[in-house]
């Protein structure tokens, strides 16, 4: 070890450059997108969605040209733009089209399928309503450009049953479509045969899961398949088969016109783009808007939202993905940026970029206890760790609620919520299980106060909720129902 | 003799429950949100007749042309939703007559029926009103709305008013949440409900009438309530911006 009197430093004279002339890069902030760089210029529903207001607006203009430049370039361009997919997962829309094209594809004679998610279930997303009730065109503009680049025969787009008026307006819109020849047997008489068709689900958050939505389309219960076979192998009907989601198909048209690099310049590296942020909750005046990538979250809730209730002092926690991410305390909120790479380092999620805002009025604990009812209420029931788990978690969530319970029993919950994890077919699982490890992460203390509050007005609480002062004393009680269990807790700070 | 035995049993049967404090526990019934049993009821049988009306024959004939010729069972949750839109509900004579359509047996229409919530195997009130309660709508208040919605009627979440106007249910999220809170009745969306507007509304479709529905706070859609923040300038047109070869 060395000495400190030993270490030598070498005084630099102030002011003066070293040979080291790196200079730290000029910080860019993000957000301030400005309105001819808006990709859903009728997210508002404000103009025409009619096909007549959709063309004023730029809609299937020289769409026959986009076609005609090839798979291989509409493939290119989404790869330069650095699309990643808007539907929660951020997989990169580019490779994943192109997964479609495998050396030899033109020799399969089975029909080849896009599908469209618009299965928007997850709580606090509501942005690809936006886009199915304002700019149904983009998104059938969108089918055309997206099927063609992974050569398609046909679309299906499977819309949540809930959506009525947004049904009604995107069947309009492929009914115009087919009216002004953009569809059919020479789409935009490009000579390229293409079809879109509308596919309602019924109520089932399940079927927002690709291989579930298939099943879904099949007629079946929407109960997810085991990958492998991935859909672009076998997937609807048993051909290959593409689901993405709606504002990732909607948004393809305009960066084939507008450019790879136009699209690319937004967003950080790897996170690029625009994107439809939905801020829900707290907030003064909740709205969906369009915004760039990397826009910090506290610019997007103060610039279009009207800032926190009360002020952003009176933030307690935000949710910046829709239910399935784990929330982050207010101190985090004020650093992170909404895009994939920075709220994933904040141990969170972009998820579908659904912003849910709690002030200190919350009582989180219920409210992330009403998300465990949610994923009970939605699991499917094919896998036991899932079926089983969410209701377990949801019971002892309810308990928590209260404060009816022992402090270990948050480990308890935390091992179940990790046993459920990973051990699903499908991702429902992890979701249900990442809002309460993130409420744990975060905000543990409040439930341990919960906790020890209950029992100071209560009394000793038993395994499973039930009071000690109420058990029948005339019945034996075994002796492992945690009665006489001094609280557990944290270990005492050892003296040293 | 008899007699006597019959006293002595009845004494010690009485003896029996005095002595003994326990009851005789039952385990509670698991209450899921619907049965997923079918019973045969009046109402409800499969030998009540089931058909759709010609327009909607027609309908499922478009329905049927958009799957592929071997998959006709892909149509069965679109002709299930057309089967409830001309009966209010989804009896088993739906179910059966969707099975005789696409080919398949009862028991896959069945399946996919219970699995399904929008499907109401059990009739539903005039209006259906559905409240969504999910997080998001819970933090702007939604249980003081289902609450006004079921003081309003008299009737608990599940439930029928007795002059069979109103079915109240509570649902999970409906895709609103930057209107919450929210309710849908007659798949109509009614979004930033506080107790009064909800109690107009309310009585709106008690004397027959369809309210506008949307934001009852009196915004367009989803956008800032206090001044748009975006696009408020006029959209740009064909070829806009765009790259020279698609200008």
């Amino acid at each position: 070890m060395l000495k400190p009197s030993r270490v030598t430093r070498v005084a630099r004279p102030l002011g003066r450059r070293t040979f080291a002339t790196v200079q730290d890069p000029p910080v860019r902030r993000y957000g301030g997108l400005r309105d001819q760089d808006r990709i859903f210029t009728n997210a508002h529903s404000r103009h025409d969605f009619s096909i007549k207001g959709a063309m004023a607006r730029g809609d299937w203009h020289r769409t026959k040209d986009i076609i005609l430049k090839g798979d291989a370039w509409i493939i290119q361009t989404i790869k330069d733009s650095g699309l990643r997919g808007r539907g929660g997962a951020g997989f990169p829309s580019g490779l994943k089209w192109s997964f479609m094209n495998k050396p030899g594809w033109e020799k399969d004679p089975r029909p080849r399928y896009l599908v469209v998610n618009a299965d928007e279930g997850e709580p606090g997303t509501c942005k690809d309503r936006e886009i199915l009730r304002g700019d149904p065109h983009k998104l059938v503009e969108g089918c055309l450009v997206a099927g063609r680049g992974m050569n398609a025969t046909a679309a299906y787009i499977y819309i949540r049953g809930e959506f009525t008026q947004e049904a009604r307006h995107l069947q309009q819109a492929i009914d115009e479509a087919y009216k002004a020849g953009f569809l059919g047997k020479d789409a935009c008489g490009s000579g390229y045969a293409f079809d879109v068709y509308i596919h309602r689900g019924a109520g089932a958050y399940i079927c927002g899961e690709e291989t579930a939505l298939i099943e879904s389309i099949e007629g079946k219960q929407g109960k997810p398949r085991l990958k492998p076979p991935f859909p672009a192998d076998v997937g609807l009907f048993g051909c290959p088969t593409t689901v993405a989601n709606v504002e990732t198909v909607a948004v393809a048209p305009t960066i084939a016109r507008r450019g790879a690099v136009w699209f690319a310049g937004f967003g950080r590296e790897r996170n690029q783009g625009t994107k439809l942020f939905c801020v829900s909750g707290h907030v003064n005046n909740p709205c969906v808007v369009e915004e760039e990538m990397s826009i910090p979250l506290k610019d997007l809730i103060e610039k279009h939202c009207g800032g926190v209730r009360g002020g952003w002092d009176n933030l307690l926690g935000i949710v910046p993905g829709g239910s399935s991410v784990p929330i982050i305390p207010k101190d985090t909120c004020a650093q992170v940026l909404m895009d994939y790479d920075s709220l994933k380092d904040a141990q969170t999620g972009l998820g579908t970029g659904a912003v849910i805002v709690m002030d200190k009025s919350t009582d989180l604990v219920r409210a992330i206890a009403r998300f465990s009812h949610f994923y009970k209420h939605e699991s499917c029931g094919q896998c036991t760790p899932c079926r089983e788990g969410t209701t377990w978690m949801m019971n002892m969530m309810d308990r928590f609620v209260d404060g009816r319970g022992h402090s270990r029993e948050i480990d308890m919950l935390l091992e179940l919520s990790k046993q459920i994890e990973g051990r699903t077919i499908c991702a429902l699982g992890d979701a249900a299980a990442w809002p309460i490890q993130g409420l744990m992460r975060h905000f543990r203390p409040l439930v341990e106060q919960r906790i020890e509050q209950f029992r100071a007005h209560e009394g000793p609480v038993l395994f499973g909720g039930r009071l000690a002062r109420e058990a029948d004393p005339t019945l034996a009680l075994p002796d492992n129902l945690g009665a006489h269990l001094g609280e557990v807790g944290a270990p005492p700070p050892r003296a040293l | 003799m008899l007699a006597a035995r019959a006293a002595r049993r009845a004494a010690f049967a009485a003896a029996r429950t005095a002595v003994c404090p326990r009851p005789l526990s039952t385990s509670a019934c698991r209450r899921s949100d619907a049965l997923f049993v079918h019973r045969d009821t009046e109402y409800n049988n499969p030998k009540i007749p089931f058909e759709f009306t010609p327009e909607n024959r027609k309908k499922a004939q478009t329905i049927l042309s958009h799957y592929p010729p071997q998959y006709k069972k892909a149509a069965i949750i679109p002709l299930l939703h057309l089967g409830q839109e001309q009966l209010g509900w989804t009896s088993i004579s739906v179910m059966n007559y969707v099975a005789k359509l696409v080919e398949v047996t009862p028991m896959r229409v069945y399946e996919v029926a219970t699995f399904y919530t929008m499907f109401n195997r059990e009739p539903v009130g005039k209006n259906f009103v559905q409240v969504c309660t999910t997080t998001p709508c819970m933090l702007r208040g939604s249980n003081e709305i289902l609450d006004t919605v079921c003081t309003h009627l008299g009737v608990k979440p599940g439930q029928t008013t007795p002059d069979g106007k109103f079915t109240v249910v509570e649902v999970e999220c409906q895709g609103a949440c930057s209107n919450a809170p929210m309710m849908v009745v007659h798949d109509d969306f009614y979004e930033d409900l506080t107790p009064e507007t909800t109690r107009r509304l309310l009585d709106a479709f008690a004397k027959g009438e369809r309210p506008k529905s949307g934001p009852q706070s009196g915004r367009h859609t989803s956008e800032n309530s206090a001044g748009l923040t975006a696009l408020t300038s006029k959209p740009y047109g064909p070829g806009e911006h765009c790259q020279p070869d698609f200008q």
